[in-house]
């Protein structure tokens, strides 16, 4: 992937799949290392499948049997001297309290770490593509918030007019701009 | 700074309106958005497509939404259009410039761009 934001957008996509009503992502930057954490709180996964998930050949998908987004975050946070690991709670095991942590760990300072990239294009994309579940993101830097969003919130001020709607879309996206403006 | 307030100004200006469902449209823009789709570039084209559809004044009439892998990874971006009572248009290898000439000559013309098809790209 060029951008890491492209990787969050792949993950989270599996979180919605997942039937995730909130998935959470965290971007952590402390000093030269970078964490990444996106947690949700859908179906996770049964410990056989689990222990699969990082290995390119294998996917939940049925139309072909290769699925790539979990071993290339794997490579690209190994790439910078970092690492990836994921938990998962299955809910036939856990029918009240499921769901899947992903957590990376990058040094940014390494020649081969990827750039983080358009982070706020990554959240546009997900809520456009997904009105109806929520997000939660916070990316903060040695302990200084440089951006958040929580769509339940806006779900509270908006009532039943959709989070993907052109106005709301375009609203999110300067929302997200402007605090990372502020903020850097 | 953008407020909540803000928000609740369109809330109640879409109050007005007739709020239109997402799919009730004639003409469904889907995007490809697994691994190979977004690693290929498919974020700024669904994103294009999502701009361009409401500036040309056809959000009542196409919806924009996103599906996962459909198997031909090589052509990702992979864009389907799909409108009632006509064949699905498969568009391969797209770009956002290429997206806004969909929507100005496809979605609002009504011409397929037979160019940026499968079809013409599968030799």
């Amino acid at each position: 992937m060029k951008e890491l934001s492209l990787n969050i957008l792949d993950i989270a996509e599996n979180s919605v799949k997942a039937g995730a009503k909130l998935t959470e992502i965290e971007i952590s930057e402390s000093g030269d290392k970078l964490t990444l954490t996106i947690r949700d709180n859908g179906c996770g996964m049964s410990e056989e499948i689990l222990r699969t998930v990082t290995d390119p050949f294998y996917t939940t998908r049925t139309t072909r049997k290769v699925g790539m987004g979990l071993p290339l975050l794997k490579m690209e946070a190994e790439m910078t001297g970092g690492s990836m690991s994921v938990s998962s709670r299955w809910e036939k095991d856990y029918p009240t309290d499921h769901g899947t942590v992903v957590t990376a760990e990058f040094y940014k300072n390494h020649i081969d770490f990827t750039p983080l990239g358009d982070v706020s294009e990554t959240l546009v994309t997900l809520i456009q593509g997904h009105p109806e579940q929520d997000f939660r993101f916070l990316h903060t830097r040695d302990g200084k918030v440089l951006c958040e969003l929580e769509t339940s919130q806006l779900r509270l001020v908006l009532g039943d007019v959709p989070l993907n709607s052109y106005e709301v879309i375009c609203w999110i996206r300067e929302y997200l701009h402007e605090q990372y403006n502020e903020n850097n | 700074m953008k407020s909540l307030a803000e928000l609740q100004a369109i809330k109640d200006r879409m109050k007005d309106k007739v709020i239109l469902r997402e799919g009730t449209g004639d003409v469904r823009v889907v995007v490809g958005m697994a691994t190979c789709g977004i690693a290929a570039g498919a974020r700024p084209v669904l994103n294009t497509f999502v701009e361009e559809v409401n500036n040309a004044g056809l959000s009542e009439r196409v919806s924009v939404s996103q599906t996962g892998c459909i198997g031909i990874c090589q052509f990702e971006p992979v864009v389907e259009v799909f409108e009632a009572g006509k064949d699905k248009v498969t568009y391969v290898k797209m770009t956002p410039e290429k997206a806004r000439r969909v929507v100005e000559e496809h979605l609002k013309g009504g011409k397929v761009i037979s160019e940026y098809t499968i079809a013409a790209n599968n030799e």
